[in-house]
């Protein structure tokens, strides 16, 4: 792919726009493994990372994968890979080790219709609560769901910033249907992207801890072979590093890896809204389901009802601000997904009463249309 | 200062609070000791190596180490030791695993990590049991033996570690005891040396659990029984194969040359040239 110097037009795949994105952000090592209908940004990795002093590595299964990322990112390294449910099943063992060892990486998971091998080649939404409780383990983890071709290459960026900045895993879960839609877009250039690093150590070897709270819960990290000899596990460890069961070091350490995330909870409400101050009826959906939610809102509007549609772009750490004061303004409130109602039970949990949260769920393959949503809510307009 | 006060003093986390959790007897500080005198004598820097570990007894090993360690997931520490090697190949990357983490559970990573040739060093610490979580059979236990998940006797042949990296294409392979500790030093050194994938099979004892079931009630004995059913790899060529039923084949198993995984990689750059207009 040619540096885009002059903001032109392309005609992206969704999946080029996320490799894109990875490669703007600085991502120089790829590893993964084939699985539709993720396997497009994995080719594109493939052919792109020689050419920019990247490394590419196709692995023997997606475990591998993310342990080989993991490895290349504690080399100082900022990696990613991407996969598919039954992929990212797999990968969960690892996601989790992220989590506790704090090193920065990035998953896609291009959602497809499950359980098991399912619908390899239709999109779904069925992966959202995976992405957020898959891992074993209490764990943080920022999840974000890109629902345009240009989003898939924003977001992939945001991504790589988040997870160096909190020192954790990223998931970006898209569907099907994002990854293999073509849309006209203009991407920033290069130095129109904001890039973050991972904190560094400012100490001399010596005087290094590499788990101590600095202050903003997230410690400093070298990469190995800097000089700072230091000791990374998965299991519960000090501020040294080495294993610890004991309590308040163990408490001190869970305390603080939720923290991270936390403490920056106002940071992380990302969303884009239409129609929705003055909403008698919301719509709240993410990913591919965005789009026709849109058109139905629009059209309903046209009708000459008072229906609007928020658009969330973080599921994990659940928006609860966000969405917690679009349930204050409206009468009721739609959550359509491509599952049997996963996002749903995050807005009906912080919804208290007040108003009434309904869904819309559809798990058979096809895209929910602008035409049901419609449907939906004129027969449920107030 | 003795050498071993020096070695102890270099290497050794002060920082870390020992005792270790291997238990009296144990093997496995045996070969914590030769591979200290191994990166000792061949002048690595703590910096440039990289000491990475998966689960179980062996998996604690870095811990105690001073170099950059990392103890990773139950047998998929060469997974992580690739993604170390290729992002960064300056680094000297050797992992140790034990027979349940290299040959069952991380069975299918430590195949693909021969096959590819990355350049690596595994040490595989084969005590023939699953030590850490009280003595179950591995891929490694004797047929007939008795453990704590193979109480009427262990039903599953066991693998030949060292016969399935040759055949999966390591470029090194080599075995030896813990009794054999000058010969483990010098095999893990010529390991470190090895361009390519290279592997040092460590027959170990575990006192509390197989020699629990072997009836052999002493480290001293168990390691006695490495002495005396070990054979070198000179004179196993002078045995028939019935002689060497239930032996110990010892030395330099295979030692070839072939292109490492990162070599290729590198040619690879050149050939397709690094291309100033992409992204």
């Amino acid at each position: 792919m040619k540096k885009n110097k002059r903001n032109e037009r392309l005609l992206l795949q969704g999946s080029e726009a996320c490799a894109r994105g990875a490669l703007q952000a600085g991502c120089r090592f790829y590893a993964g493994y084939p699985i539709t209908p993720a396997t497009e940004i994995m080719e594109a990795m493939a052919w792109e990372l020689p050419r920019v002093g990247g490394v590419f590595i196709q692995m023997e299964d997606e475990i591998a994968s993310l342990g080989a990322v993991i490895g290349a990112s504690l080399a100082g390294v900022k990696s990613m890979t991407a996969t598919s449910g039954p992929g990212f099943s797999l990968m969960q063992e690892h996601i989790s080790f992220a989590s506790m060892a704090e090193v920065p990486c990035v998953i896609v998971d291009v959602m497809r219709g499950g359980p098991s091998t399912g619908l390899p080649t239709l999109a779904a939404q069925g992966d959202v609560m995976q992405a957020r409780w898959g891992a074993h383990g209490d764990h943080p983890v920022i999840v974000l769901a890109p629902s345009s071709v240009y989003e898939f290459f924003d977001l992939t960026i945001k991504a790589f910033n988040l997870s160096e900045r909190y020192r954790i895993p990223v998931i970006l879960v898209a569907d099907e249907m994002i990854a293999h839609m073509r849309e006209s877009v203009i991407l920033p250039r290069a130095e129109e992207s904001e890039l973050e690093e991972r904190p560094r150590p400012t100490v001399p070897p010596e005087w290094y801890a590499p788990y101590k709270d600095p202050g903003t819960g997230v410690p400093p990290m070298p990469a190995f072979g800097e000089g700072y000899r230091y000791h990374v596990t998965g299991l519960a460890h000090d501020i040294r590093g080495y294993p610890t069961i004991r309590r308040d070091e163990v408490g001190e350490l869970m305390a603080r890896l939720f923290n991270k995330i936390s403490k920056d909870l106002h940071l992380l409400q990302w969303f884009d809204s239409c129609y929705a101050e003055d909403a008698v009826v919301t719509v709240i959906a993410y990913g591919s389901v965005a789009r026709p939610a849109l058109r139905a809102v629009k059209r309903g509007r046209e009708k000459g009802l008072k229906v609007g549609l928020v658009k969330l772009k973080v599921l994990w750490p659940f928006m609860r601000r966000t969405v917690m004061g679009f349930l204050a303004t409206s009468t009721k409130v739609l959550v359509p997904e491509m599952n049997m109602g996963q996002l749903s039970r995050e807005v009906k949990r912080v919804n208290q009463g007040q108003c009434e949260v309904l869904t819309l769920n559809k798990v058979d393959g096809s895209m929910i249309t602008p035409g049901e949503i419609l449907a939906k809510l004129e027969d449920i307009y107030p | 200062m003795t050498e071993t006060t020096h070695l102890i003093h270099s290497y050794l986390r002060s920082s870390k609070r020992f005792p270790h959790v291997w238990c009296p007897g144990c093997g496995i500080g045996i070969l914590m000791g030769a591979l200290i005198r191994a990166i000792d004598h061949n002048r690595y820097s703590k910096d440039e190596i990289v000491l990475i570990s998966g689960i179980g007894c062996s998996g604690r090993l870095p811990t105690y180490l001073d170099f950059n360690t990392l103890h990773t997931t139950h047998g998929r520490a060469l997974t992580f030791a690739t993604g170390i090697k290729l992002a960064k190949p300056s680094l000297k990357v050797i992992v140790v695993m034990g027979d349940g983490d290299a040959a069952a559970i991380g069975g299918n990573h430590l195949i693909h990590a021969a096959r590819r040739n990355v350049d690596i060093t595994a040490i595989i610490v084969n005590n023939q049991i699953y030590g850490m979580t009280g003595g179950q059979s591995s891929p490694t236990t004797p047929l007939g033996m008795t453990t704590s998940s193979s109480r009427y006797g262990n039903l599953e042949p066991a693998f030949d570690i060292s016969r399935v990296v040759e055949a999966a294409g390591a470029a090194f392979v080599a075995r030896s005891t813990v009794y054999h500790t000058r010969l483990l030093e010098q095999l893990i050194g010529k390991a470190l040396h090895k361009r390519g994938f290279s592997v040092v099979e460590v027959i170990c004892h575990c006192v509390t659990h197989v020699g629990k079931a072997t009836h052999m009630n002493s480290a001293v004995e168990m390691m006695n029984w490495q002495r005396d059913n070990a054979v070198s790899v000179r004179k196993a060529g002078t045995l028939s194969a019935k002689q060497l039923e239930g032996k110990i084949v010892t030395g330099v198993l295979v030692d070839r040359e072939a292109p490492t995984f990162h070599e290729e990689y590198e040619k690879l750059v050149a050939r397709v040239g690094v291309d100033d207009s992409a992204v």
